[in-house]
């Protein structure tokens, strides 16, 4: 099996090939259109800014190929957000992948809420094969500002100021906004239920 | 619900950790790799690992480290001391980090904040403070809080929180290594004034300094070191205590 890790300019692709690397998946790190389209399962990390992140993969016309993708295909972090249809940060229209808007989360005080949210938070409301195994309220690592909202496609939940889309699922399209690679035990059991998608 | 962060610190020399440890199952009491490993499987929350080499051509030892730390691992960690540059910090990143942290480098040349955090995101960049109390008044030091500066410490946390910082990990230097408990005070104020987290440091001595801090101190999340490496505090124990206590904590 032959796992494509996307590359684009997002930090962080690092941990997500040496999570692979410990599930003993053979990953590969690539733009090109045809070694992602062959890939048995496709992870699409994430970590940066939507604006600028969507101009990289629209240079490449990543823009086209990723919502057409047939294999199992995994969003992290603002993977996820960009895989929604349009983020409010810098107003940039997404991939459209699921018809979900991605939002910053406004606290009422910073003496109550930071952010970004940063940190463990727990999942709860759990409902897919991907989640298999995992205990209602694992914990799992944050670092963002922006959220998907709750929607038909949300397939976990977190709260933080309010509720949100901890994961998504569309068709074949799988998404995450905390980070598997670096939530423990729990992170590693959902990369390792993806890639037995 | 959000929880609060437990961090152990690592000092490194030379790809060691140097401050002793006591720790029975470790084979190498010096290998920070295996020390990392313990603490995540102990469920620490995050590492912080404080590079203390003083020369430039021993830095190459600490990037293998990070290479190596982060294959071992599965929880964040943030690499510090001695990063002065967006190359700097690009190399760690790289190599594996999540988080990198400034102290001296900032004070310095504050523009290196917005800098930093332009090119790879304010989430990863953490700014330290190192701050004593002089008279009456928080200021900041540098150089391991040996050289006093001009600037309060407020108003700079302010600043650094503008300029692009994600994090403040605040060091207390009259608390620091006392065991007495952390500055909850200065805590409180900072983390009330910005809109991002607050780690607190210096003057962890028992359980109940971490639950004041987090209650009084409004700390988003509290580091240590000695107390964690002699296992004078076991972080199983001070988590399950916390969870009684009633604050947020993760359970693995």
């Amino acid at each position: 099996m032959k796992v494509a890790v996307i590359k684009y300019n997002s930090g962080n692709v690092q941990s997500v090939l040496y999570a692979l690397e410990r599930l003993g998946a053979e990953a590969v790190l690539t733009d090109e259109v045809d070694e992602i389209t062959k890939a048995d399962k496709v992870i699409f990390p994430g970590q940066g800014e939507a604006s600028t992140a969507m101009n990289y993969l629209k240079e490449r016309n990543l823009d086209k190929l990723i919502p057409n993708l047939k294999q199992p295909f995994f969003g992290v972090c603002l993977g996820l957000q960009l895989l929604c249809s349009h983020s409010e940060e810098n107003k940039t229209p997404c991939l459209g992948v699921f018809p979900v808007k991605v939002k910053k989360f406004l606290p009422e005080s910073y003496a109550e809420s930071k952010v970004p949210h940063v940190g463990w938070n727990n999942l709860f409301d759990l409902k897919s094969p991907l989640l298999k195994g995992l205990d209602d309220e694992s914990f799992v690592y944050y670092v963002h500002s922006f959220y998907a909202e709750l929607s038909e496609f949300t397939i976990a939940q977190t709260h933080y100021i309010k509720d949100f889309s901890a994961l998504l699922h569309r068709d074949n399209f799988y998404a995450m906004q905390a980070h598997p690679e670096k939530s423990g035990l729990v992170g590693e059991k959902i990369l390792s239920n993806f890639l037995k998608l | 619900m959000l929880t609060k962060r437990i961090i152990p610190c690592l000092d490194i020399k030379e790809g060691r950790t140097v401050k002793g440890v006591n720790f029975i199952q470790l084979r190498d009491a010096g290998d920070p790799v295996e020390l990392a490993k313990i603490y995540s499987d102990e469920g620490a929350d995050e590492l912080v690992f404080l590079d203390i080499t003083a020369t430039v051509d021993k830095r190459k030892t600490l990037v293998e480290l990070v290479t190596k730390v982060a294959k071992a691992i599965n929880i964040p960690f943030t690499v510090g001391g001695g990063i002065s540059t967006v190359e700097d910090v690009k190399v760690l990143l790289n190599a594996g980090a999540d988080k990198i942290s400034i102290n001296s480098a900032a004070v310095k040349n504050p523009g290196i904040i917005n800098e930093m955090a332009r090119e790879f995101g304010s989430q990863c960049i953490v700014v330290a403070i190192d701050t004593r109390n002089v008279d009456g008044i928080d200021f900041v030091h540098t150089h391991g809080g040996r050289t006093p500066t001009l600037l309060v410490t407020q108003k700079w946390a302010q600043e650094v929180c503008d300029r692009g910082a994600g994090e403040i990990l605040l060091t207390s230097m009259d608390h620091d290594g006392t065991k007495s408990g952390f500055a909850n005070e200065i805590t409180a104020e900072i983390s009330a004034m910005l809109s991002i987290p607050v780690i607190a440091s210096g003057g962890a001595g028992n359980m109940a300094h971490f639950k004041d801090v987090f209650t009084f101190g409004k700390a988003d999340a509290a580091l240590a070191a000695s107390i964690f490496h002699f296992k004078e505090i076991p972080i199983p124990e001070l988590k399950k205590y916390l969870d009684k206590e009633g604050l947020p904590i993760r359970s693995q």
